[in-house]
């Protein structure tokens, strides 16, 4: 095998060969991966599984994944060459996040030999589907608070617990878990990482339904579910090491070299529809005072962008903290924007039929979900916290669980301990 | 500010910073409550020996700016206005000198001339602006044989009781005239007016049957809408530059006051409820100058986008700028809102630019306009 690296520019030149002969145009449901229902999801999922085991026997899957992986062991240049020739195609958007990051790349930095040659090809071959098990009914923005507990039972793991929020687990195959494995130590050093197939016996997957009627989002229970100490990830109790990790990973979301999409698509969970066409339809478009709401929106999305340029080269020079601020501002700003299309709206946010909800979303629903671009991803009110403290060098919150074995944190009334 | 930023450039920063602090210090502005005038014309020569009006004018005209990016290197000049809160017309002298320059008549090249070198001052008479209808115009200009007749009046106009000369923008029949005429003309009346800041000074000037030669005239009659557009886009970059030095020293002040200040023990940075809300102040503060940076940027490169970023940045930094300087008050409770303090120079100054070439309402309604536009084409 040779170990010369196929210079970007061809690899590109076959890239956009063989994605024109092989991949039609971009779905709907690739950009916002909303279904009418849940049978039209699952032949989009089945399609996507198909559409990656294409992209494998194409030679493109895995791009920046090892070649003794199934990979390509291509640089991220090359990723995003293929990232560029696949604007405007169809592609395996349910592969992205979670499978190929953060879990893929997860699975890549801390895993073994073994586990990795058991994953990573069936993952490129859409064998496998994975979500991130990471938060807690019990807790959202307290992470290192899991309670979810695995105890050794000879060669296995007993795990028991739940896990949240976790999006279309329903038809996920495999998940990757952070649970509680010592409970004698402070928080953050008694923790473990495992592998678990979502198949098990013990696992029982719930959707969640949002207020909006929408239940992408599901609620795992685990009892008495047994893993195999084999599908243990690195060392006993240093999860947190691996978490700090995985959440890197996770905040790379779709920028990261192991993720392939179309560039330039806008990844958007929603269809909004424009302040301007609302104001249109409210017969609002001439009137002074929606005209200013209509420009704040627009001020509010520029500046959105300016910032996010902003904190990006902030990053790259030295403060990684920085990502919080432009976290608060996105949150605080998507909010104004919702109330301002609602505004617009006038009365007519109150009603709308489904051929307008299938087109543009409905502007009434989309007010009463505003508060999930403050919550979801972690808060604004951590934001906040990490502002003061990391940025501006305030004083930490005072907190019951700073060197305390995690037995005895104070965990309220009804949570019991494992 | 987060540009990287050439040699020259921080030279030029770092001169007119050390300029300012050493002649404008805010003990010494204190004492400027009931002058006239705000500052000396040595202190405004002075400036102007610095390069403070020379970045917009062309090099055939003397000009120049050290990066060849004019208005990216006066917003850093302006950046240190704001962070001083100096007095002085910056805004209105580079828009007029930008005005003579772009202009290119020979008959201004002596005004040109005395305001770049600070030995006069020429201010704006924006009479009719881009985000007013004809309607809303409060200076028209029209012909008369060879002359031109213009009525109305302005309000506010800064250092109007100290300008040479007025760079009027008025309203025609079919479009906006630009005339630049000396202050002492005859049918012009300056009235001085109290005003929010302690060192920036304003009047309203008025226009009773003033007839000046067709020589006047600052581009073509009737055709000088995008020339003004231009001036106001430049204005609000400056402005909005200034804006966010003044927000700076206004949360720097505060953040400090928060670790020296104990109450029931702790200092005030301690309590939750009070490092949320200087949270929210990084934020804004940290989005005015990446959208300040940005207008600058795109208004520099001559961009398609200039336009709209500018107004975004103008309308957020207007309304931002205050809420900070405001929240900066409360935090600092009742001594924030006496006079011995610093703190009100930047609440002042902040409090002003909202309002100066546009109030971020007049903004939004520009962005509007533009994204219907743009929504209709698509």
């Amino acid at each position: 095998m040779s170990d010369t690296i196929e210079p970007v520019e061809e690899f590109r030149l076959r890239a956009r060969e063989w994605i024109n002969a092989n991949l039609g145009p971009l779905q709907p449901f690739d950009r916002t991966q909303h279904c009418k229902d849940d049978e039209e999801e699952l032949v989009a999922v089945a399609r996507d599984r198909a559409l990656q085991r294409k992209i494998f026997d194409g030679s493109f899957a895995g791009i920046c994944m090892p070649k003794e992986y199934g990979g390509l062991g291509l640089t991220p240049e090359h990723n995003r060459a293929f990232n560029e020739e696949l604007a405007g195609h169809e592609y395996p958007s349910r592969f992205a996040v979670p499978t190929f990051n953060p879990c893929a790349s997860t699975i890549l930095e801390f895993c073994t030999a073994e586990q990795k040659a058991a994953h990573l090809p069936a993952i490129l071959k859409g064998d496998e589907v994975w979500v991130q098990l990471l938060s807690e009914p019990g807790g959202g923005s307290d992470v290192a608070g899991i309670t979810t507990s695995a105890v050794r039972d000879g060669d296995e793991w007993v795990l028991n617990g739940s896990k949240v929020w976790t999006s279309r687990a329903w038809w996920a195959d495999w998940g990757i878990i952070l649970a509680r494995t010592n409970w004698d130590v402070p928080k953050h050093v008694g923790m473990t990482v495992f592998l678990v197939n979502l198949r098990a016996p013990g696992v029982d997957i719930q959707r969640i339904v949002r207020l909006n009627g929408e239940s992408e989002a599901c609620q795992e229970f685990f009892t008495d579910v047994r893993i195999p100490d084999s599908d243990r990830v690195g060392e006993i109790d240093a999860g947190w090491t691996i978490g700090t990790r995985w959440m890197f990973h996770e905040r790379m979301g779709h920028n990261s070299p192991y993720v392939t999409y179309p560039t330039g698509m806008a990844l958007s969970s929603s269809q909004e529809d424009s302040p301007v066409s609302i104001a249109r339809k409210s017969g609002k478009i001439d009137d002074p005072a929606s005209r200013e709401l209509i420009g704040e929106h627009r001020e509010l999305g520029i500046i959105t962008r300016a910032l996010q340029g902003r904190i990006a080269d902030a990053a790259t020079k030295a403060n990684k903290d920085m990502s919080a601020i432009d976290r608060l501002f996105r949150g605080v700003a998507s909010v104004r924007r919702s109330t301002i299309a609602f505004e617009l709206a006038g009365s007519g946010a109150s009603v709308w039929d489904e051929d307008e909800e299938a087109a543009t979303d409905a502007v009434g629903m989309n007010f009463l979900m505003r508060q999930i671009s403050c919550i979801g991803g972690g808060t604004t009110e951590i934001s906040r916290n990490v502002v003061a403290e990391r940025i501006l060098g305030m004083p930490r919150e005072a907190s019951g669980d700073k060197g305390v074995p995690f037995r005895e944190v104070p965990k309220g009334p009804s949570r019991s301990q494992g | 500010m987060w540009h990287e930023l050439s040699s020259d450039q921080q030279l030029l920063r770092d001169t007119t910073a050390r300029f300012l602090t050493d002649r404008v210090p805010l003990d010494r502005q204190r004492k400027n409550k009931d002058s006239t005038e705000g500052f000396t014309p040595e202190y405004w020569s002075g400036g102007a020996e610095l390069g403070w009006i020379m970045p917009l004018v062309s090099e055939e005209n003397g000009g120049g700016s050290v990066s060849g990016r004019g208005i990216v290197d006066l917003s850093l000049i302006a950046y240190e206005f704001g962070r001083h809160a100096a007095p002085g017309p910056l805004v209105d002298c580079n828009v007029v000198a930008s005005a003579l320059s772009d202009s290119g008549e020979q008959t201004h090249a002596e005004a040109l001339e005395a305001v770049m070198m600070g030995s006069a001052i020429a201010s704006v008479c924006l009479g009719v602006a881009p985000w007013q209808t004809s309607d809303e115009a409060t200076i028209s200009i029209t012909q008369d044989g060879d002359e031109l007749v213009i009525e109305g009046s302005v309000k506010p106009v800064e250092s109007a009781g100290q300008a040479a000369y007025f760079l009027i923008t008025g309203y025609s029949q079919g479009g906006v005239t630009q005339v630049l005429v000396p202050a002492a003309t005859q049918g012009i009346t300056v009235k001085n007016l109290k005003a929010i800041d302690v060192s920036r000074k304003f009047g309203a000037v008025s226009f009773e049957n003033v007839r000046v030669p067709a020589s006047a005239l600052v581009g073509a009659f009737g055709q000088a809408d995008a020339a003004v557009e231009r001036q106001v886009l430049n204005a609000c970059v400056m402005l909005c530059a200034e804006s966010v030095g003044a927000m700076e020293s206004a949360f720097e002040m505060a953040v400090d006051w928060s670790f020296e200040r104990y109450t029931f023990g702790r200092a005030l940075a301690s309590y939750q409820a009070l490092k949320h809300r200087f949270a929210d102040m990084k934020s804004w503060l940290e989005a005015s100058h990446a959208i300040c940076d940005s207008a600058a940027d795109a208004l520099a490169d001559g961009l398609a986008r200039a336009p709209e970023t500018v107004s975004s940045a103008k309308a957020y930094i207007g309304e931002n700028g205050v809420e900070l300087a405001q929240d900066c008050v409360q935090i600092f409770g009742g001594i924030g809102v006496t006079y011995e303090h610093d703190l009100h120079f930047f609440l002042r100054r902040v409090t002003l630019n909202r309002l100066l070439y546009g109030t971020p309402g007049d903004h939004r309604r520009l962005l509007a306009q533009m994204q219907i536009e743009k929504e209709m084409a698509a």
